[in-house]
């Protein structure tokens, strides 16, 4: 065990050094992965934010329930308990006709209107304002509600919000396809790189299995060099993206501020940031892998 | 306790061609034996059977008991790591220096890295190279590459040696120190099997001698003739 984990060290400092041995072109290999990586992970950054920008533009989605002219407060009370235990519920609040009218008196030029009707229109109504990012459980709750007696009418503000999670589903679908694509594309680079490596070292993995190395012993440092690459390919992708930010914030701050906001592009927590450099190694290594793989395929062993 | 044993091995290749006969030969653990025939006899082959390099088409190979041809694949690295290998085309590798090429048995065992360059060194003292350590491998002369071979082979204590022709391209002084070389190992109890088609350097050297000839044992089948 000791042994093994000595390899990996000593596998991982050999493809380091074998990356600085070579500057210009390890310098090209992790440029052409990071250029690749960057465009997933700026799409992705984007979509974030506009996840985020759409929750402070909207708020929550809420829920209006009105009750026919002739409920009674013990109607409203029933609706009331329903939503006490519905799922997705975040609070909800009774509003009488009497406040309601009031609240349109305040209104420019909705006095006068009122005033001609004679009577208030209006009917007793609830307002419930529901956890984001549901629309279909919305929309359950709201055909619950309907099915309740007393209840005239139930207004989901939900088209807007389901045209938004279908853009957004979209948008994170596109991106899963171009980080599928791009990913393919990074670990043909890393194998092709790989392959380079391997017809340069030929001999001395001839020679290493000949006298007795293990397939996962000749593998090793290709492996560690790919996920070097990798990992330098997503730091690069990062770099790029973070400095795309910093040029685009000036102007989105300047925007958003006429917007009364003070928005700007972030990048995703560091938690995502390093799964994504993670992603990155990977990849790396699996092309890696499957190079070498190949090498042996090609090469049985003597 | 046999080192080696042949029983009723034959081997043809994809080609056709059929390299070894029926062969049987057995060597005793602590010989210093010689493989000998003419160019294309089946030496390199047999000596191929034994790492598991080349598969027998019928018949057992057994090293130390162990049947070389039912191994696993995943087993072979384990089985060669016992070995000391000398190939006839040396397999140096020039783009590492002496005593890294002799570095290299020892790191695919896990050896500790101080404990192996100490071994790497203990080893090219004992084939007169140590002062070549930083040296490249193409700057040696072709005896001294014989020897450096000889280090990689042994530096892992295998407890057989085999070599393939190793003074096939060296004058008679450097194959001489090469033989005293291989004469000093057997002597603290590693098994030597040396191909060669010398005559001259069999006779020389006394030791026990298989012969081959077209693909046959004709001559030094050792316990398994005695059997």
């Amino acid at each position: 065990m000791r042994a093994w984990l000595r390899h990996h060290a000593q596998c991982l400092v050999a493809a380091l050094r074998r990356l600085v041995r070579t500057p210009v072109a390890s310098a090209l290999n992790v440029l052409a992965i990071g250029v690749a990586l960057a465009l997933p992970l700026g799409a992705w950054v984007l979509l974030g934010n506009a996840q985020r920008l759409a929750g402070e533009a909207h708020g929550d989605p809420q829920l209006s329930v009105f009750l026919a002219p002739e409920a009674t407060r013990a109607d409203a009370s029933r609706v009331e308990a329903a939503l006490a235990g519905a799922p997705g519920v975040r609070r909800h609040r009774f509003v009488p006709k009497e406040e309601a009218a009031a609240e349109l008196q305040r209104a420019e030029g909705m006095r006068e209107i009122l005033a001609t009707l004679g009577s208030n229109p209006l009917p007793d109504a609830l307002v419930v304002d529901l956890a984001p990012g549901d629309p279909d459980a919305a929309q359950r709750l709201a055909a619950e509600l309907r099915k309740l007696p007393k209840v005239a009418v139930v207004q989901l503000d939900a088209l807007w919000l389901q045209r938004l999670e279908a853009a957004l589903r979209l948008g994170a679908m596109a991106v899963g396809v171009l980080a599928a694509l791009l990913g393919v594309g990074m670990v043909a680079v890393t194998f092709n790189t790989i392959r380079q490596q391997i017809l340069t070292q030929q001999a001395e993995i001839e020679v290493s299995r000949l006298i007795g190395a293990t397939d996962a012993f000749v593998r090793r440092p290709f492996v560690h060099q790919g996920a070097v690459t990798g990992l330098a390919g997503g730091l690069v992708a990062l770099g790029i993206v973070a400095g795309a930010l910093y040029a685009l914030n000036g102007e989105v701050s300047r925007l958003s501020a006429t917007y009364a906001s003070d928005f700007r592009l972030a990048l995703p927590p560091a938690a995502d940031l390093a799964a994504l450099l993670g992603f990155a190694s990977a990849l790396g290594w699996a092309g890696a892998y499957l190079s070498v793989s190949s090498h042996f395929q090609r090469t049985p062993r003597e | 306790m046999l080192a080696v044993q042949f029983t009723r091995v034959t081997k043809r290749y994809p080609d056709g061609f059929q390299a070894l006969r029926d062969a049987s030969f057995a060597i005793e653990a602590g010989e210093f034996v010689f493989l000998t025939g003419h160019s294309g006899a089946g030496k390199t082959t047999a000596l191929r059977l034994i790492p598991a390099i080349e598969r027998a088409t019928s018949g057992a190979v057994l090293v130390h008991g162990q049947n070389v041809g039912a191994l696993r694949d995943a087993a072979i690295p384990y089985l060669r790591r016992g070995l000391g290998l000398l190939f006839q085309d040396q397999k140096l590798l020039h783009d590492r220096n002496v005593v890294e090429n002799v570095l290299l048995p020892l790191a695919i065992c896990g050896e500790p890295p101080r404990e192996a360059a100490r071994r790497a060194r203990a080893a090219l003292d004992k084939v007169g190279l140590r002062d070549r350590e930083r040296a490249m491998p193409i700057t040696l002369s072709g005896g001294e590459q014989q020897r450096l071979c000889i280090a990689r082979a042994v530096v892992a204590r295998p407890s057989l040696l085999i070599a393939d022709e190793p003074t096939a391209n060296l004058d008679s002084e450097a194959a001489a120190g090469v033989m005293e070389i291989f004469r000093s190992f057997n002597q603290v109890g590693v098994t030597v099997l040396v191909a060669t088609h010398d005559a001259a350097l069999v006779e020389r050297f006394g030791s026990r001698a298989v012969r081959i000839d077209h693909g046959r044992i004709v001559a030094g089948h050792g316990a398994l003739a005695a059997a």
